[in-house]
């Protein structure tokens, strides 16, 4: 358990480098020392609110046991500012800055030497039992096939639900892949005013397309000759990886806000559909563990969260099974039911939380890329 | 052919949700095969004899319907029949409405 009363299932001690200017001597510090990971943001020197609200929110995951910022020195987004969002977690948190700590070689020095003593007293942590209900899992699709909305979402739907049976929280994101399921969705918001929230998220999405110049609602020949009839039915596909469950709200992303969840349940993300930013994003939003379900394969980790991947197709699973760790296409052959793989991915998802590593983790995977958006063209959409 | 051996050729379709009026087929069937229909729970629910040929990833429907009535997938409504469908029929954009987009434009690749 953290300082701030949340509960971490990995000891993840992170290096943010502000800026991608100090990206590599970010990374070599992280490297010099057992458990830590170096990230940073590739949207210039900014102190753009969407990315700090994404860095500061992935040094307040409960995964992450302590920080390092490792800034240049005359970049806009600064290790303060990182730090103002960081400090009320409790966590430990420590600032080096290579313009200000006697250049490149003594200040990657001055950064080992403080991450060495925090792995070292992070290493006094004791493993304690929690419930479930203390888990935020975050669910992603990314590689499709006709397989996924057939066996693989509908399975981690029926893992989404369970844990929130448990009194968890589950988030989803992928906006764009919501189109036509606005309806579906609303109704089953916990409240009038998240109805409305869903419907802005989602429209707000589509006139993003159709400032690009694509038909949100087109569905491809690809598509409708894979046996899909409709948008709604497409859609439903993808949306079902996070359950049946009632909404408890959108977490908004926006320069003025980043939503985390306030109470267990299910959640929506305005995030984006681009994978592994979408999994950075409601890793920053507190998911401690994470299903990626993929129909071709891929190969995704994260930087401080499990990912925990399910493929719907026999094949996949056959060709990139060192790093696919449920197969669910054991429900297109009749083999296994639909419930009974739901259940399989539910009890990975605890035996995850008490240590086992995901195939991505073991391999070393620590993927994370921060997404922002475009403010003059949300401010032209009238989004802000 | 042993018992086990010949159960497990039975073509599958699977139904994702119990309200679900619509299978889809895991595998390409003929006209009048054997399908066996899997519940969420694994039970083998049903056996319509496909009234046509249905490919990979398609849908059969389990239930005679009438012109209007829901299509239901993921116990949602994923559509409106747009002409009358027998039990066993090939459910596709030739016999459903999108709520939201004519599915006679897709066809038409538009």
């Amino acid at each position: 358990m953290r300082p701030d009363g949340k509960v971490g299932i990995r000891n993840h001690l992170l290096v943010i480098a502000p800026i991608d200017c100090s990206y590599e001597p970010a990374k070599q510090v992280a490297s010099r020392v057992e458990g830590a990971v170096a990230v940073t943001q590739y949207h210039g020197c900014r102190d753009d609110e969407m990315l700090v609200n994404a860095l500061v929110g992935t040094g307040r995951n409960p995964n992450v046991a302590g920080v390092l910022l490792f800034g240049l020195g005359c970049e806009v987004l600064t290790n303060d500012i990182l730090m103002e969002g960081l400090e009320d977690t409790g966590k430990p948190i420590e600032s080096v800055v290579i313009q200000e700590d006697g250049g490149t070689i003594r200040s990657m020095e001055k950064g080992v030497r403080v991450l060495q003593r925090m792995a070292q007293e992070v290493g006094e942590q004791k493993r304690e039992p929690f419930p479930v209900s203390e888990l935020t899992l975050a669910v992603e699709c990314g590689g499709s096939d006709a397989t996924s909305g057939l066996a693989a979402n509908p399975a981690v739907g029926v893992a989404a639900d369970r844990l929130i049976e448990e009194g968890g929280t589950v988030i989803f994101s992928e906006p764009q892949e919501m189109i036509g399921t606005q309806h579906i969705l609303a109704r089953r918001a916990v409240t009038e005013s998240v109805a409305r929230d869903i419907y802005e998220m989602i429209e707000r999405q589509e006139r993003r397309l159709s400032a690009m110049g694509v038909d949100s609602r087109y569905m491809s020949k690809g598509n409708v000759d894979g046996g899909l009839t409709t948008i709604e039915e497409k859609s439903l596909g993808a949306i079902r990886k996070g359950g049946t469950k009632p909404i408890q709200g959108v977490l908004w992303n926006t320069w003025d806000r980043f939503d985390v969840p306030d109470e267990p349940g299910l959640y929506l993300q305005d995030g984006t559909g681009w994978d592994v930013p979408s999994v950075t994003h409601m890793v920053a939003a507190g998911a401690q563990v994470v299903c990626f379900t993929s129909g071709r394969g891929s190969t995704t980790g994260h930087a401080v969260a499990p990912v925990i991947k399910v493929t719907g197709n026999p094949k996949t699973y056959a060709n990139l099974g060192d790093n696919m760790d449920i197969n669910a296409g054991t429900i297109l052959d009749g083999s296994e039911s639909l419930n009974s793989v739901g259940r399989r991915i539910y009890d990975e998802i605890v035996a995850v939380a008490n240590g086992r590593k995901t195939k991505a983790e073991a391999l070393g995977f620590r993927d994370y890329v921060v997404f922002g958006r475009e403010r003059a063209a949300e401010r032209l959409l009238g989004h802000c | 052919m042993d018992a086990t051996y010949s159960l497990n050729m039975v073509k599958k379709a699977i139904q994702l949700d119990s309200r679900d009026n619509v299978a889809t087929v895991t595998d390409d069937v003929a006209k009048g095969e054997a399908v066996d229909v899997i519940s969420p729970d694994g039970e083998v629910i049903l056996g319509p004899r496909p009234v046509e040929a249905i490919v990979f990833g398609h849908k059969l429907s389990l239930t005679k319907l009438s012109r209007g009535d829901q299509i239901i997938k993921y116990g949602e409504v994923i559509g409106l029949a747009s002409t009358g469908i027998e039990a066993g029929e090939w459910v596709h954009t030739h016999n459903v409405e999108s709520g939201r987009l004519p599915t006679s434009r897709m066809e038409a690749g538009q």
